[in-house]
């Protein structure tokens, strides 16, 4: 035996349909779970926060592993691709590199071979390093119930530390991502204990982009993680750079409203006085690094 | 617990087993198989000491269930020597392990050596940087990494003179 028991008990059942899942869903209620890549849910298993007695693997519903960029230039990712298809894939590296960028700073190799975008998404943790990037893009999450697909933006999706507006019958099939505004540039940066691999202590998301109609000439994105109960667009700062030129003044007037809108914890990772001071750094950082893209430097 | 028939290709050779729903890759490679090369560490996919090879991509084994690898093509440290030759050989990497002393209690050897397999296979001439990437989710309390990274090293550029 292993010094650790493995898995509690369950009953494995791999779906054909979504059609199937959402009955399974019906019938078996909270006792069911859904799985892809099981990175989430095993360790919660494993911690008794969570006691299925039926998984459904939903990873081999059609479409699900599929990532789709087409005519439009928009970019549809199956909920179930994993971090290191989506990291790897050349339509996003090319049209979404800020996209690819999250998806590679997520744990490690092997477990970006396991884990996926879906599962990020639903698991709706505060550090989930695909949902401040998602709420840059202004992406929209597909979600498939017994009244068939509905299309939510991610800003609504996201409602607490690990809850979502996904109904008890639902499941995430898909992620669909707009046009990029032309010549926007983005830049996704993660504070962890290690340079790389850890879990995000704060974590930032910049999307920039030219815009005729707003007072400084351009348009900034911005969004936090691990800094709040969910992740955070932050509309104040987003203000200030539309009315402020481009600059370390408008930076630092925008990194005060990201400070402003955070309201981290203490955790084992870090405290909130820390997060609190590197939201300020970060944010600065993050704009500095974007701008230095739109000007061509 | 519902159980599971399934068909898989471990280290070369077919295996039919029966497995309940919640056994892991883990569990069924080291007590269904006997191949106890592959470690058990944290059960939590952050200490690497099961990584294995599914399809020729490294996964945390303790992370995949053994219903998952049904019609799939496992390879564990012990399967490693023979992707190379008649298996009765080292493979490059694992003789550079030796050479360079990349190993002190050994528990973390046999993932180690199946990420850094995955990562000359898919970038033959790695920078220094790219290997600490590819080993992040390899824990080593022992060697200080330094002796492992010169290892990879060490085979990357023998792979090169083939």
């Amino acid at each position: 035996m292993l010094a650790r028991p493995g898995l509690p008990s369950f009953d494995y059942v791999r779906a054909g349909t979504a059609d199937d899942v959402v009955r399974l869903l019906e019938e078996h209620g909270e006792a069911a779970r859904l799985m892809m890549g099981g990175t989430d849910l095993f360790v919660g298993m494993r911690d008794g926060v969570a006691r299925p007695r039926v998984v459904v693997d939903v990873k081999h519903l059609s479409g699900m592993r599929d990532v789709v960029y087409d005519e439009q230039a928009r970019l549809t990712v199956g909920a179930a691709v994993t971090m290191n298809e989506i990291a790897h894939h050349p339509d996003v590296q090319a049209h979404y590199p800020l996209l690819a960028e999250a998806a590679n700073s997520v744990a490690s190799y092997q477990v970006r071979n396991r884990a996926t975008i879906g599962g990020n998404l639903c698991n709706a943790s505060p550090c989930a390093d695909t949902v401040p990037v998602t709420l840059v893009l202004e992406g929209n999450v597909v979600l498939y119930g017994p009244g068939g697909e509905r299309e939510l933006p991610a800003g609504e999706f996201f409602t607490g530390p690990g809850e979502t507006a996904l109904g008890a019958d639902e499941l995430m099939t898909a992620i669909r991502y707009p046009a990029l505004p032309p010549g926007a540039a983005g830049r996704y940066l993660k504070l962890g204990r290690s340079k790389i691999g850890d879990l995000a202590i704060v974590s930032v998301a910049v999307l920039g982009f030219p815009d005729n109609v707003a007072p400084s000439g351009y348009r900034f994105r911005v969004a936090l993680g691990s800094v709040a109960p969910v992740v955070l667009r932050v509309s104040a700062a987003e203000e200030v750079l539309a009315e402020n030129p481009p600059g370390e003044g408008g930076f630092a007037l925008a990194a005060e409203q990201a400070v402003e809108a955070a309201s981290p914890i203490d955790d084992v990772r870090g405290s909130a006085a820390y997060r609190v001071a590197m939201v300020r750094q970060l944010t600065r950082r993050g704009l500095r690094e974007v701008w230095g893209q739109l000007r061509g430097t | 617990m519902a159980t599971h028939s399934i068909t898989v290709i471990v280290n070369g050779s077919a295996e039919f087993l029966t497995v309940p729903s919640s056994m892991t890759l883990l569990q069924m490679l080291r007590e269904e198989l006997a191949l106890t090369g592959t470690k058990n560490g944290c059960e939590a996919g952050e200490c690497g000491a099961c990584t294995v090879l599914v399809d020729g991509e490294p996964v945390n084994s303790c992370m995949m269930l053994a219903v998952e690898v049904d019609g799939r093509e496992v390879t564990t440290v012990e399967g490693l020597a023979r992707l190379y030759g008649d298996g009765k050989q080292l493979s490059p990497l694992q003789e550079a392990f030796v050479e360079h002393n990349a190993v002190q209690c050994g528990f973390c050897t046999p993932g180690m050596l199946i990420s850094a397999h995955a990562l000359l296979e898919r970038s033959p001439d790695p920078t220094e940087e790219e290997i600490r990437e590819a080993l992040v989710g390899n824990l080593c309390r022992c060697t200080g990494y330094l002796r492992i990274i010169q290892a990879v090293q060490t085979a990357a550029a023998r792979k090169e003179e083939v």
